[in-house]
C-alpha cells in the first residue's frame, strides 16, 4: 500500500517569500543590477557560464543574483534554463591560436615569441584586504603600449623539433561526441572526456590536479602556456552555404607539457594535457589540463594506480549539478523508507536481545 | 583576429559574410540609427523569428586537433524579407532579438544595390569601433609584458 501524505503548499509559498526577502536584503541599500554584477563579479559569472557550459554573461549574471551568491545554486539554474532552448547547431572549432590574447604566460620558455604577458592577473600580488576598495575610490585607466607579435602557440615551437607529440587526434572517422545528447558510457574518448572536464567542477578538478602533483598518478607536469582571451565563434548557414561569424567569446586555454613517452617504434618525446574553458579561469583550465593528461593512460599504457587516472571516477563525480541534487535529495522525505528501517532495527535488537537471554540460559545450565 | 575588421564591400559572398560578422558585433544605437537615417524604407515581413537558442561551441584537443564539444552559448537569430523582395538573414551571441532583427534587415538590404551604400556605411562605422576597442585592449595587454633583464654579480 502507498499512502500520498499532502500538505505544506502554504509553508513553501511563505517560505519562498523568505527567500525573496532575504535575496534582497536590506531595503535601504541600492538593488544591485546585473550590469554591475557582469562587470564587477565577472569572474564569479565566467565561473557560472563554465560549469553551466552556458556562455551568456547576462543569464549568468542573473542566476548569480537569483542564487544569492550561491554559485552551484546558479549553475544549477543556468542549466535548467538552457533545456527550455532549441539548439540551432554546432559552431566551427574555435580558433584558439587566432586569439585577442588579454593574457598569455608560459613557464616554459622565458623569451618567446609575443612574449609573456601579464593581463588582468592576481599573480605577484600580496593578498593584503584593501581597504580602498571599502569606498568607491577612484581607479587609475590601464596603461598603454604599442603591441609586439601575435603570440606563437608553445606547442608549436616544441613540435618544429618534434620533441612533443601532436594535437589530440581521434582515431579516423570519429565523430566528436555530445554528452548533452547521449548518456555517459565508459571507456569515454578524450573528446567526450574533455567535455565532461570543460563543464566540471572547478575545485573538484583542482583537487584531483593537486593529487597528481602530491604523487597520486603523478605527470611531472610543466605550464607550456596559459592564454586567456576572445575567439570567434562561427557558424555554418545551410541556407547561405558559408559559416558566418556570431561575436566573440572569452575563453581560457592551457597547454600541460608533461615527461616523455617512447615506445620500440617512437623515439621519447613530451606528452600533453590540454584544458580548454569559458571565460576567464586560470586554475579551472589547468587543473582540466592536468587531469585530462592523467586520464589518458590507455594511450600511454600506463596502470591506473590514483584517483585521478580513473575516468570513470572522474568524469562521474565532476558534474556539481548532478552531485548536489544527489547528495541534497537526502533532506528531501523519507519518512516511509525510515520508518521500515526502524521496524527492522527493532525486530533485530529484539532477535539481539532473545539470542543472549537463550545463551545466558544455557551457559546457567551448564553451570548447574 | 588582432585589429582586421576588413571591409570587403564586394557584393558577393566574401562582402556579405563580413558583412554579417560586423552586423552582429552591431550596437542596438547604431542598428537603430542607421535604420533611422534610411529615408525610402521597405516594408519588413518576418520570415524565421526573431528567435534564441543555443550552439554548441566546439574547440580542438590540444589547440589545433580533432574537435570536442566544449559548452554552448546563446544564439539570437532572426530571417526577414523586405516588400522590395530580399530574404536577410541575422544571427549573433546573446539573447537580443531586436539585434538580430536589425541585423537580419540590414543583411537583406545589403543585397539592394539601392541602399547598398547606406548599409556599407554602417558596416564602416562597426569596423572601425570593434577596430578602436580592439586596438586599445591589445595596447593595454602590451602594457603588461614583462622586459626581462639580467642581473650580473660578482666581480668578472
Amino acid at each position: 500500500m502507498y499512502v500520498a501524505v499532502k500538505g505544506g503548499e502554504a509553508a513553501i509559498a511563505n517560505a519562498h517569500r523568505l527567500l525573496a526577502d532575504r535575496r534582497r536584503g536590506d531595503r535601504s541599500l541600492p538593488s544591485i543590477t546585473i550590469e554591475q554584477v557582469v562587470e564587477q563579479l565577472g569572474l564569479a559569472v565566467d565561473r557560472i557560464m563554465a560549469e553551466a557550459s552556458v556562455y551568456d554573461r547576462s543569464l549568468a549574471a542573473l542566476a548569480v543574483r537569483q542564487a544569492r551568491g550561491d554559485m552551484i545554486e546558479a549553475i544549477f539554474i543556468l542549466r535548467a534554463y538552457r533545456t527550455t532552448l532549441p539548439r540551432f547547431g554546432y559552431s566551427e572549432p574555435i580558433d584558439t591560436a587566432g586569439m585577442l590574447v588579454e593574457r598569455r604566460v608560459s613557464a616554459t620558455y622565458k623569451d618567446l615569441p609575443g612574449g609573456q604577458l601579464l593581463g588582468p592577473t592576481f599573480d605577484y600580488t600580496h593578498r593584503l584586504l584593501d581597504p580602498s576598495l571599502i569606498g568607491d575610490e577612484p581607479v587609475a585607466a590601464p596603461a598603454m603600449k604599442e603591441p609586439g607579435e601575435q603570440a606563437m602557440r608553445v606547442s608549436d615551437i616544441l613540435d618544429g623539433e618534434g620533441l612533443i607529440e601532436g594535437d589530440g587526434q581521434m582515431p579516423g572517422g570519429h565523430v566528436a561526441g555530445d554528452l548533452t545528447r547521449e548518456p555517459m558510457e565508459f571507456p569515454m574518448p578524450r573528446d567526450l572526456r574533455l567535455q565532461a572536464l570543460a563543464r566540471g567542477d572547478e575545485g573538484f578538478l583542482l583537487a584531483l590536479a593537486y593529487s597528481t602533483q602530491r604523487g597520486y598518478g603523478r605527470t611531472h607536469p610543466f605550464v607550456g602556456e596559459v592564454r586567456i582571451g576572445e575567439v570567434e565563434v562561427e557558424l555554418d548557414l545551410p541556407e547561405l552555404g558559408f559559416a558566418v561569424s556570431l561575436g566573440t567569446i572569452r575563453v581560457t586555454e592551457c597547454q600541460m607539457v608533461n615527461q616523455f613517452k617512447g615506445s620500440a617504434k617512437q623515439p621519447p618525446q613530451f606528452t600533453r594535457g590540454y584544458g580548454l574553458v569559458f571565460g576567464q579561469s586560470e586554475r579551472k583550465a589547468m587543473s582540466m589540463s592536468l587531469v585530462d593528461r592523467a586520464l589518458r593512460t590507455d594511450e600511454f599504457s600506463e596502470d591506473i594506480v590514483a584517483p585521478a587516472q580513473d575516468q570513470e571516477f572522474v568524469i562521474s563525480h565532476a558534474d556539481n549539478v548532478q552531485a548536489t541534487g544527489f547528495v541534497e535529495h537526502l533532506k528531501l522525505p523519507h519518512y516511509v523508507d525510515f520508518q521500515a528501517e526502524l521496524d527492522l532495527v527493532r525486530r533485530m535488537r529484539r532477535d539481539h536481545e532473545a539470542a543472549r537471554a537463550g545463551q545466558a540460559n544455557g551457559m546457567k545450565e551448564a553451570a548447574e | 583576429m588582432n585589429a582586421q575588421h576588413t571591409l570587403d564591400t564586394a557584393p558577393g559572398t566574401a562582402g556579405r559574410k563580413e558583412g554579417m560578422r560586423l552586423l552582429a558585433r552591431a550596437t542596438l544605437a547604431e542598428l537603430t540609427a542607421a535604420w533611422e537615417a534610411i529615408a525610402d524604407k521597405p516594408d519588413v515581413a518576418p520570415v524565421r523569428g526573431p528567435e534564441t537558442g543555443l550552439v554548441m561551441v566546439r574547440g580542438r584537443i590540444g589547440g589545433g586537433g580533432d574537435p570536442f564539444n566544449l559548452g554552448e552559448a546563446t544564439v539570437s537569430r532572426a530571417t526577414v524579407r523586405l516588400s522590395t523582395g530580399e530574404v536577410g538573414h541575422g544571427q549573433m551571441l546573446g539573447t537580443d532579438k531586436e539585434r538580430a532583427r536589425y541585423a537580419a534587415i540590414f543583411d537583406a538590404l545589403f543585397q539592394n544595390d539601392a541602399h547598398r551604400p547606406a548599409v556599407e556605411a554602417l558596416h564602416g562605422l562597426i569596423a572601425a569601433r570593434l577596430d578602436r576597442e580592439d586596438q586599445r585592449k591589445a595596447e593595454e595587454t602590451a602594457a603588461t609584458r614583462v622586459d626581462f633583464f639580467t642581473m650580473v654579480r660578482g666581480e668578472d
